[in-house]
Order: structure tokens, then sequence, then C-alpha cells
């Protein structure tokens, strides 16, 4: 029983990270139909840059929102001067871009920083946290914790704020926004920002769990890719939420299905999704594709 | 649309040059032009499906892999002569893509993209776990094959000219497949399932069954793939390669079988070239010649050529007044 609590919330912790992606994704996703492959090239670019600051001096806070700020700008820049000469390209073109921005991304970062593995410090005490006769890694609830502050910062942020709302209008309707003097380009852009914004934090977060190296994101941005389906990519909410449940289900097979074990740990957690998403096309908490005919 | 007799010309100019090739070149380049044709192959494969048909699929090394398993389990357990495993390669990836059809008939877009790509991740965990067929993540050492009938070529000679041989094959099976009833029914699900659905189109056994003859093309390639390089190993077909394959159907054009060519020049040689330039970050210069040639040509290859014939017919016949559709 202790076990199976301590792997549930760690599977949370692993599983926020994955719906912090997801949401990354869905963000641009909504905005743009486009799956932004080069998510988690750009998460781990920004979490190289943490750790070049970090290694200059700074405090762990000071360069966390600094690399929040350089993230934030480079995203926007991004969407600026890359996506935008292909804006009106058939999707899978800019797919392509995407792409080409990852592998360029990947090499950089292995050129400069090498591909050795780097520890990545994490801002928490490194001592468990004890809860009666279990024992929490505490930076496993501080990571759950940073996220969930994240998504809250982001709800209120779209929910309450007038940027937010253009920003929402701009990717439900872009023709009728433009004509109400919303401009529409650089809500895009400032989604890219935001998104890449989500991911350096998810990569500060994930880091120090799977050291720093040029291909840490891979993985996970597959399971990022996995939880946005799930929750559909038509819900934010549903991104994060179905980067919770895919972290539990991948620590929890991972843990008690013995033949498994790590090796097809993904195979299994994509099984399940896929078996999700005959019964509901849309994902468990997607809006239904609706055809005009 | 360019004059068919054009198309002919250009077509049969090319299989000339492909025809003197293997007395010129060096046996290393010969092999390269090989990995080109079997690279075209699984790109025409893939096109069928994404391009005409408008399913996307990041998966196609999946049956890739299982093409080139096929063979080499084949060649390595049973001692079957590689000439019928490449019939029987493309005739196991027909019945698992037809069947991985079905179930992907109700998922459209991305969530079609994440069910095939959790088919690539997949299967090169498979493979590793059925180690006693599939040799592991050691793989399957196999032998180049001689050429029959006492040709007097070597082997990198008779595999250009199998290779080859089964490409100019797949492409006129493709396009008299497209050209037909059943091209225009697999083209209209693309643009319009319901309207092509009340024409009277089966949308669903069009498209798992266009799915299954996409998987059986790329997965002769993966057997042809299997006898050349004459080594098999799980690794070799991991995402990755799946990801290559969309990038080149995108670079060659999407929706034309001689896209299949570009696209395969593409990914075969742009990753050596980059190599040359840079060798500390080759994969950054290949990514500036991707987004380089998406900004160019965001078409692709065969996409911007017939743009570009279009115009210049227009133009030969500007004084009968402007006629003729968009591009596509």
């Amino acid at each position: 029983m202790d076990t199976l609590i301590q792997q549930i919330v760690s599977g949370l912790a692993t599983g926020g990270i994955y719906g912090s992606v997801a949401l990354a994704l869905v963000m641009i996703y909504q905005a743009t139909e486009v799956v932004n492959y080069a998510q988690g090239e750009m998460a781990m670019f920004s979490t190289y840059l943490a750790w070049t600051l970090i290694n200059a001096g700074l405090p762990y806070w000071v360069a966390f929102f600094a690399t929040l700020a350089i993230a934030f700008v480079g995203g926007l820049l991004l969407e600026r001067i890359l996506i935008r000469p292909v804006e009106n390209a058939p999707v899978l073109t800019i797919v392509i871009v995407c792409i080409g921005l990852l592998v360029i991304l990947n090499s950089v970062a292995g050129w400069v920083y090498s591909y050795i593995q780097k520890p990545f410090p994490s801002p928490f005490p490194s001592k468990p946290i004890q809860v009666g006769n279990i024992y929490f890694g505490a930076h496993d609830i501080g990571a759950l914790g940073v996220t969930l502050v994240v998504l809250a910062c982001l709800y209120v942020f779209f929910r309450f704020t007038t940027l937010g709302l253009a920003m929402r209008a701009a990717a439900q309707n872009p023709v009728s926004s433009r004509l109400c003097g919303i401009r529409v380009g650089w809500m895009l852009a400032v989604g890219w920002g935001l998104a890449a914004l989500v991911g350096a934090v998810a990569g500060m977060m994930v880091a120090p769990i799977v050291f720093l190296d040029p291909n840490m994101m891979a993985g996970i941005l597959i399971y990022a890719f996995a939880s946005a389906t799930l929750g559909g990519f038509t819900s934010p909410g549903g991104a994060v939420l179905g980067g919770l449940i895919v972290g539990v289900i991948e620590n929890l097979v991972g843990t008690y299905v013995k033949f498994i074990g790590t090796e097809l740990k993904l195979t299994v957690a994509l099984a399940l999704i896929l078996i999700v998403l005959v019964f509901r096309p849309s994902g468990l908490f997607g809006r239904p594709v609706v055809h005009r005919v | 649309m360019p004059p068919r007799s054009w198309t002919f010309t250009v077509a049969g100019l090319g299989l000339i040059v492909a025809l003197a090739l293997p007395f010129t070149l060096s046996n290393f380049r010969l092999f390269q032009f090989s990995q080109v044709y079997i690279y075209a192959m699984a790109l025409l494969g893939l096109n069928i499906l994404t391009g005409y048909n408008g399913q996307i699929s990041l998966g196609h090394g999946a049956f890739y892999a299982v093409g080139a398993y096929t063979t080499a389990v084949m060649m390595d357990q049973w001692n079957v002569p590689y000439g019928w495993t490449i019939p029987a390669a493309g005739l196991v990836c027909l019945v698992v893509g037809f069947l991985f059809g079905i179930p992907a008939l109700r998922l459209e877009g991305l969530y079609l993209a994440l069910a095939t790509f959790a088919l690539a991740l997949a299967v090169p965990q498979i493979l590793k776990y059925f180690e006693h067929w599939t040799g592991g993540s050691q793989g399957i050492v196999l032998s180049k094959p001689k050429a029959p009938w006492g040709l007097k070529l070597n082997p990198d000679q008779w595999l250009y000219f199998l290779c080859l041989g089964l490409l100019v094959l797949s492409f006129i099976l493709a396009s008299n497949l497209l050209r037909g009833r059943t091209g225009r029914a697999i083209v209209a699900i693309r643009d319009n399932p319901i309207a092509a659905q009340s024409m009277g189109v089966n949308t669903a056994l069009y498209k798992s069954l266009t799915f299954g003859v996409s998987a059986a093309y790329t997965g002769v390639a993966g057997a042809l793939s299997a006898v050349t390089v004459a080594y098999v190993a799980p690794d070799s077909f991991d995402v990755f390669r799946s990801i290559t394959f969309l990038v080149g159907i995108v670079i060659g054009g999407l929706a034309s079988v001689s896209g299949a060519i570009f696209g395969a020049l593409f990914i075969q040689f742009v990753p050596n070239w980059a190599l040359d330039i840079s060798k500390a970050a080759p994969w950054a210069i290949y990514g500036v010649f991707l987004i380089g040639f998406m900004y160019a040509m965001p078409r692709g290859i065969a996409g911007t050529i017939r743009l570009a014939a279009v115009r210049w017919l227009r133009r030969r016949a500007e004084p009968r007044g402007s006629s003729g559709g968009s591009p596509r």
C-alpha cells in the first residue's frame, strides 16, 4: 500500500511535467493547428541556458526567472522569424520546418555543451519528506507544486486578462478577431512565447531527475504527445490531466507488471492510449470534430 | 499538368542515365543509389497514403522494419532464397497495414499521427523482445546475393539493377492505380470524405486498403534494404526513420509520384553533405537545409516543377484566354 501511494505521487510528479509540455503543445495547436515538434528541444535549450546562468554564479531562483524571460522572448522570435514565412503553407510544410528546428537546436546544443550528461541542481531539499510510514521525494512534490502554480497562472492569464481574451479570440476566429482590431499574428507569437516558457519550466523541473543532455526531452516529448492526445488536443485542461494519467500509468505498469519492466513501459503506455482513442477518437476531453456537409 | 509526352521523355532520359550508372560509378556510390531507389519505393508508399489519401503516418518506419525482418528471418531461419522473400514481405506488410488501417479508420489527423507514431516506437522494442527469431539487439547478418543466370555483374551491380527494376515496376503500378477509378476514389476521400461517401465510395474499405497497399510498398522497400545492406538490427528502424520518410515526401512533393525520387535523393545525400560541411554539428546544417527548402518550395520539389510547368504552358496559351485549374 505504501509503495502504491509512493508510486502514484512520483507518477503525478513526472505526469505534471508531461502535462506541462502537453499544454505547451496544445497552446500552439489550438492557435495554428500545428503540432510543434521542436517543443521538447526548445525546453532542452532553455534548460541549458539556465545551467549556464547558474554556473555563472546566479542564485537558483534568479536564474529560473531569467530563463523564463529568455525562453519567452526566444519563443516569440522563433515564431516571428521561422514560422511566419510559412504561415500560409500546407500544414505538413510547417511540420517539416518544426522538425528542422528540432534537429538544429539538438545539434547546436550538442556542439556548444557537448553530449556528456550534466547534473542539474534542484531548488528543493534532497531529504525526503516523511508522512506516516511513507517517504516522498522533496523534488517530486516541489516539481508538482511548481507545475500546478504555472498552470494556475496560465488559467488566470487566459481567463481574466484582456491579452488572454484576445489570444483566445485569435485562436478561435482569426478573421473576426482581426476585424475587432486584434493583431492576430502577434497573438500567435505570444502563444509561442508562452509555450516556450511553459516548456522551460518543465525542462528545469525534469533535468534534476533525468540529467541534462541534448536528448533528454525526446522521451518526454513522446509522452507529452501521448498525454495531449489522450486528453484531447482541443482541451488545455484535458492535456494536463492526460499528462498526470500517463505519468501514473507509466509508473504503476513499470512497478507492478513484472514481465514488462522498464523496456516495454513506453509501448504499454502507448497501447493503452490507443485503446482509449479507439473508443473516444478525440481524446477523453476533446471536442469531437464536427464536419460541415 | 504538363502533357504526358513530356513526362515520358523525362522519365525515359532518367532511366537511360540510371542504366548507365553501374558502369561508371564505384561500388560504394552504386550502393548509395540502390539506397535511393529503396527509399523512393518507401516514399512512394507513404505518399499514396499521406499525399493522395490524406492519412498522416509517422509510422512507416515500422512497416519498413516488418518488411526487412520478414526477409531476414526467412533467409536466416528457413534458408528461403531472397527472391521469394521480397514478395512475401510485401504480402505480410499488406496484411499488417490493412489490419492496422481498420482501427485507424476512427482516427483523424493528429490522432492518427500519434497512433502510427506509437507503432513506430513499439516495433524496435518488440523486435528486441522476440530474441529467438530476430537475434535481439544484435540483429541478423545476411550474405549478399550473387548475380543469377551467369550475368557478369558484381553483387553491388546486380542489387542496383534489382532495386532499379523493382522501383520502375512499382512506379508503373502506382501511377496506374492512382490514375484510374481507384485513384480518384482515394483522392476524393482526402478532399471531402462525406461527398465521396455520398457518391458511393466505400470510404472505410478504401482507406484501410490504401493503408495496406502503402504498407506493402514500404515493406518491399524494407525487404530490399535488408538484402542490399545484408544486415538488420532493431536500432536502425527507430522513430527517426519514420520522421525521415515524412521529411522525404514533403520535400519531394506531396501527392506526386515523381516526388518520391526527389525526396529519396534528399534524404540519402543531404545528411552526407551536411557532414562534409560541418563535422561538429552536421544536423544543424541538415536542419538549415530542411527549412531553406521549405521556404523556397513550400509544395516540395515536384510541386514546384509542376507549378512552373503550368505557368509556362499557360503563358504559351495566353492568347486563348486563361483557363486551367490550380496546380493541385
